[in-house]
């Protein structure tokens, strides 16, 4: 399933194996790993099924490595279900360029950054070196859940890898811009939080009020873009206004 | 003019749900929605509303309000309860399971419930606040949804839906009763295999009980800690309603409608979608065991439990004349009994 062997059809019962959830929901599992290239085939296999809207289908949970598929049992079955996308054709996508690349401003440490020193000191790296580890890295959109809008952000270079924190904040405020294990994520809305809390971004991630509610799409790309005080500050005014445009890489065709 | 509630008092959690929130897991958004699902439809059906109308979901007791800008027909379903209706200086008192008039400037107290840690009051044209998503459900912790995103508090004002009365107010006439015993079934998996065969073996053969640490999120499980094969933690992947997650504390988490979307702990199964109303009426200290079904079998039991949430709305009946009497005096005596459950071990 790795790279390299591109534009390989075959079947999703070949590659995928199927748990059971209940009796209203089923994992189509291609993997046990996070690794972009099985990423690339749960969202690819969620597209498919909006798509093709098999009799009973309810709605679909796209993770990192498997795709939880919610289905009604009083209009179809696990089984019929299970039939239907076993029989559904899939080919690999690794190495694809994301279709977008977000620019996303953060302040780093400082108030805005509480563990920046403490990432700095467990790493040994200084401070500099873990803003421009950070930012100089592009990530790709694996998964959004656990909260509306949180989106894990992959892969963060090796040299940031670190546990969660041992004793969780209660309290983590929104535009929070963290890091754990080896992802970087995005707090959307305060919440409580384990990772390690880098910086901070004025930009809105959820917005229940917008169809589709959150800023970034699944195999999106993003990066990092350090910015001032004053700039942060001046583009909260201008998100809370109403008229901050997040920019946006040229995308290639 | 559409009638509205004006809250006096809330009760310790009181929201305004329906069938939940759904389409927008993907992105993070949890389902929500009546814990007592059963219990929507039915309070709907008795004032005369579409099954999936917004409600005021109620844990353990209250609300207190005002109807105010006209008259409401409102019933209770889900638990039983004393409903205390007030206009002048006449008190009457009703039970749950039934449609009433109240009249425009009547106050309405909802006493404690009995029988259920969660019940649904159903008001005539819906709770009228704004589609968030397509859904009036509140997320709680999201903070939108319902009623601004939170739990009632004294001095709201809820907009109902526009109802013109059609017919008399219906009542049920036999209120579902559940046995002492509450067996919840469950599936096993998907992650069954990251647990030993010891342990697969315990959680079905050993009772649990809730403990206080239980919400709309999920209910914490005490009893023997589950053992592992190797470790707690998978690399996140969906959850279901129903979804038994167990943390590396080995005591498991009954998640509920308000679960998030995605999760990092094994799960040792999933309790049927039949089941997960009992599972929501569940109080702290009640005593619950599993028991394994498969796939086909849990498909077959929400067959079964359709079946029977059908008869019963095909049931429903005028409320019979002459039925003026204390029924909630009836249920403090203990004449009738109410839904469920599970406290009888406590």
């Amino acid at each position: 399933m790795a790279g390299g062997q591109a534009m390989t059809a075959r079947r999703i019962d070949a590659r995928a194996r199927f748990l059971p959830v209940g009796d209203t929901a089923f994992a189509v599992e291609f993997g046990d790993r996070i690794d972009p290239a099985i990423n690339a085939l749960v969202h690819r296999t969620a597209a498919l099924l909006a798509e093709a809207r098999p009799e009973g289908l309810v709605e679909t949970v796209p993770s990192f490595r498997s795709l939880l598929v919610h289905y009604d049992p009083l209009r179809t079955s696990a089984q019929a279900l299970q039939a239907f996308i076993g029989a559904l054709e899939l080919e690999d996508e690794a190495g694809q360029a994301p279709p977008r690349i977000w620019r996303i401003p953060v302040l780093y440490g400082g108030e805005a950054g509480p563990d920046l020193t403490e990432v700095a000191a467990a790493t040994g790296l200084s401070a500099a070196e873990v803003i421009a580890l950070h930012a100089g890295t592009l990530y790709r959109v694996y998964v959004q859940g656990f909260l509306p809008g949180f989106a894990y952000l992959g892969d963060l270079p090796e040299a940031l890898d670190l546990p969660r924190r041992t004793s969780p904040r209660v309290r983590v405020p929104p535009g929070s811009v963290a890091i754990a294990q080896r992802m970087s994520g995005i707090y959307p809305v305060e919440s409580p939080g384990g990772w390690h809390l880098i910086g901070n971004t004025p930009l809105r991630f959820f917005d229940p009020a917008r169809t589709p509610p959150t800023l970034f799409t699944p195999g999106d790309g993003v990066r990092f873009v350090p910015v001032g005080a004053d700039e942060h500050a001046a583009i909260r005014e201008d998100v809370a206004q109403g008229r901050f445009v997040p920019d946006v890489e040229g995308a290639p065709a | 003019m559409s009638p509205s509630l004006h809250i006096l008092q809330p009760g310790p959690q009181t929201t305004v749900q329906d069938l939940g929130r759904h389409g927008f897991q993907a992105y993070g958004v949890p389902v929500c929605g009546a814990l007592d699902g059963p219990a929507l439809r039915l309070a709907n059906a008795l004032v005369g509303n579409e099954a999936g109308c917004a409600g005021l979901e109620i844990r353990l007791s209250g609300p207190t309000f005002e109807v105010i800008g006209g008259p409401a027909r409102l019933a209770l379903a889900g638990a039983q309860a004393a409903i205390e209706v007030t206009v002048g200086d006449e008190t009457r008192r009703y039970g749950a399971w039934r449609a009433l008039d109240v009249p425009e400037g009547a106050r309405v107290r909802l006493g404690a419930l009995t029988g259920s840690g969660c019940a649904v009051l159903a008001l005539a044209g819906g709770v009228d606040v704004p589609l968030v998503l397509g859904s009036r459900a509140t997320d709680l912790k999201g903070g939108f949804g319902g009623n601004e995103g939170r739990a009632l508090a004294a001095g709201d004002r809820l907009p109902l839906g526009e109802w013109a009365a059609q017919g008399p107010c219906l009542e049920l006439p036999a209120p579902p009763r559940a046995s002492g015993e509450v067996t919840l079934r469950a599936v096993r998996g998907p992650q069954a295999d990251a647990f030993t065969e010891a342990a697969l073996d315990a959680f079905f053969a050993t009772p649990y009980r809730v403990s206080r640490e239980a919400d709309r999120m999920g209910m914490r499980l005490e009893g023997p800690p589950l053992a592992f094969r190797n470790s707690a933690d998978i690399v996140s992947d969906g959850i279901a309603t129903g979804a038994i997650q167990v943390p590396g504390s080995g005591l498991p988490i009954v998640l509920l409608a308000d679960h998030q979307t995605i999760g990092g702990y094994a799960k040792i199964a999933t309790v049927i979608s039949a089941d997960l109303p009992l599972a929501g009426r569940l109080l702290p200290g009640a005593l619950i065991r599993f028991r394994a079904v498969t796939v086909g079998e849990g498909e077959e039991a929400r067959r079964v439990r359709e079946a029977e949430i059908a008869r019963l709305i095909a049931s429903l009946a005028p409320v019979r004349e002459g039925a003026r009497i204390d029924e909630a005096a009836l249920y403090h005596a203990n004449l009738i009994s109410g839904v469920v459950t599970g406290q009888e071990s406590g």
